[in-house]
């Protein structure tokens, strides 16, 4: 594959908060039009990891390259933030937290287009209708303030959100964990529709193996800032190698599954 | 099996801004001595608000009809003494532990509390109670986590540390309230086996309320459905996932992600999942399902038999064996 086609780089990557390693030499690549996952539990490091590659922490050390462009180090002006702001976007989980509770989706739309691209107040107003078409809103629902909206609605306005500065990576940070289980379903077949029809990368952050699967070509496991496990995600999930991924999968209820304790569930696997 | 709960016809209205909101409708479900039932639904199909009703902790104002009738009582006409005696019986253990417990006293004043003041346990031995519950739900170390502060456990820690404290009054019942929910899988998997031992071991009763139809299969003797208020399903609990009769649970079933395959698209129920009072007259479920038809919206469903389960469905015989992955007829 032809360096070109990277989108996201992210190399030696390491995150230190005090004395507690957070993250440790994370690298992976992830291709144009792919999807990787990174699965683990709470204080994996998953969620510094996200946040490293959308700018809200900076790394300890390693280099994040972003659409050919280092993003490691902090921007150094306006131009730069927002250049960085344009090429990668992030879905956060909760809804009911992310979106400003004084602001219709519409109006925060046309802001995020107002600041990137510019335009007259048609084309712009244009561009959001294609941008709710995409996520699956009628106008009614882009017109109304997030109070009135449902979680899976929400969760569209903040993907529309997300697109407007026509991002090449959109890091997906429990997007949809937070959903009920219908909802969860339209918004994953949403994501995986804009992913064919845009050619955009997600970085699917998330401890629903289920989701992993659907969503997902290629997952990473951590544990306690480590990559223990990384492949392609069906093979991954069909035949673990590593004990924790192993545990991971076992501890997923389905047809025929009991509960274990951990000493007993270690002696299975 | 004897019954140890019996709802019928439970129907439930909230005071809110707005006037009386009725939040569930004509609910009757039974658990007998030791059976594990799951409490399977969406957000606003009344799940909770069933098991706050079974515990008479529904908010000021709300409205009751119908019985819950808990080992011979009549639940809903309970005060006083006889109320916090009902409550000892059946203990709660909520989705989140630190919202339910004090941040600034220890977890040793935490977990004895209702023993010193409601049943006169001298302090020594409600510590030595306490110590013992908490190894009991695999805590090593008892005495140190006593001395400790909610903030300095884990979420997973603290949450068997609200399971230890719930077994403590020696309940019958324990209403679990999407209580695995914010855990982590492997802690998920973990709690699960220890109220799972408990069960066994104590004959304790179990309303495990849960959106995830998977878990609920996997642990419980028997599920219920719920949708928009209303009960639209019971039935077996390991029969329900690969064999549902009503078209929710089934839509339910086949919405979630496989871990095991990839699908080309999930099969999404269109629109989102309502509440009782927001519901169409006829089925409720009517406007979001595959097999609606006009008599469908005309008429109020009636709950029957059907194969050792109940659904509330006027197709179901019709539909019996079909109504997964949306096959039309």
């Amino acid at each position: 594959m032809s360096e070109s086609d990277i989108v996201l780089s992210v190399s030696g990557l390491r995150k230190v908060f005090g004395t507690q390693v957070a993250v440790d030499d994370m690298n992976f690549e992830l291709p144009a039009g792919k999807s990787l996952a990174i699965v683990g539990e709470s204080g994996s490091g998953k969620t510094t990891v996200a946040r490293m590659i959308v700018g809200l922490e900076k790394p300890t050390a390693g280099t994040i390259i972003a659409c050919g462009r280092d993003r490691s180090k902090p921007s150094r002006n306006g131009a730069e933030r927002k250049l960085r702001g344009r090429e990668v976007q992030i879905v956060f989980q909760d809804p009911y937290s992310s979106l400003d509770p004084r602001q219709t989706g519409a109006d925060l739309v046309d802001e995020v287009l107002r600041v990137h691209h510019g335009g007259s107040g048609d084309e712009r107003a244009n561009r959001v209708a294609e941008l709710a078409a995409l996520v699956g809103l009628d106008q009614r629902q882009m017109n109304a303030m997030p109070k009135a909206l449902s979680g899976g609605q929400r969760q569209r306005v903040a993907i529309a959100r997300a697109l407007a500065t026509d991002p090449r990576v959109l890091i997906l940070d429990e997007s949809v964990a937070a959903l009920d289980v219908s909802i969860q379903a339209q918004v994953l077949n949403v994501l995986a529709d804009i992913r064919d029809q845009r050619g955009i990368s997600y970085v699917l952050i998330s401890h629903d193996l289920a989701v992993v699967r659907q969503l997902t070509d290629e997952a990473i496991v951590m544990q306690r800032g480590v990559v223990v496990e990384r492949g392609v995600t069906s093979e991954l999930l069909d035949n673990p190698q590593h004990p924790y991924t192993k545990l991971l999968r076992a501890s997923v209820p389905g047809p025929g599954w009991t509960p274990q304790r951990a000493r007993e569930r270690a002696a299975a696997v | 099996m004897s019954e140890l709960l019996t709802v019928t016809d439970l129907t439930v209205r909230l005071k809110m801004d707005s006037g009386m909101r009725e939040v569930i409708t004509g609910t009757s479900l039974s658990i007998a001595q030791g059976e594990a039932m799951g409490l399977v639904g969406e957000s606003g199909s009344g799940k909770s608000m069933t098991a706050k009703a079974i515990a008479r902790l529904l908010p000021d104002g709300a409205e009751t009809l119908g019985s819950v009738v808990f080992d011979g009582v009549d639940v809903l006409a309970l005060s006083g003494d006889e109320l916090r005696e009902h409550r000892a019986q059946v203990a709660v253990v909520f989705q989140d532990p630190r919202a339910h417990i004090n941040p600034v006293r220890r977890i040793d004043d935490f977990m004895t509390e209702s023993l010193r003041t409601l049943r006169n346990v001298p302090k020594g031995d409600a510590r030595t109670r306490a110590a013992t519950a908490l190894e009991e739900v695999g805590i090593d170390d008892p005495a140190k986590r006593l001395r400790q502060y909610p903030h300095e456990l884990s979420g997973g820690m603290l949450q068997r540390v609200m399971i230890a404290t719930a077994l403590l009054s020696e309940p019958r019942l324990l209403l679990a309230d999407e209580c695995t929910t914010a855990l982590d899988v492997t802690t998920q998997a973990e709690v699960m086996a220890i109220l799972d031992d408990l069960r066994r071991e104590r004959g304790l009763s179990m309303l495990f309320i849960t959106h995830d139809l998977e878990l609920a299969g996997a642990v419980c003797d028997r599920t219920t459905v719920m949708y928009a208020g209303q009960v639209v399903e019971t039935r077996e609990a390991r029969l329900l996932h690969g064999d549902p009769l009503h078209p929710y649970s089934a839509a339910l079933v086949d919405a979630r992600p496989d871990i095991d395959s990839t699908a080309d698209r999930l099969r999404a129920i269109p629109g989102r999942p309502l509440s009782a009072f927001e519901a169409p007259s006829g089925c409720r479920f009517a406007t979001r399902c595959s097999f609606a038809q006009d008599s469908c919206r005309e008429h109020e469903q009636v709950i029957t038999e059907l194969d050792g389960g109940f659904v509330r469905c006027e197709r179901a015989i019709e539909l019996r064996g079909k109504v997964r992955e949306g096959a039309h007829v």
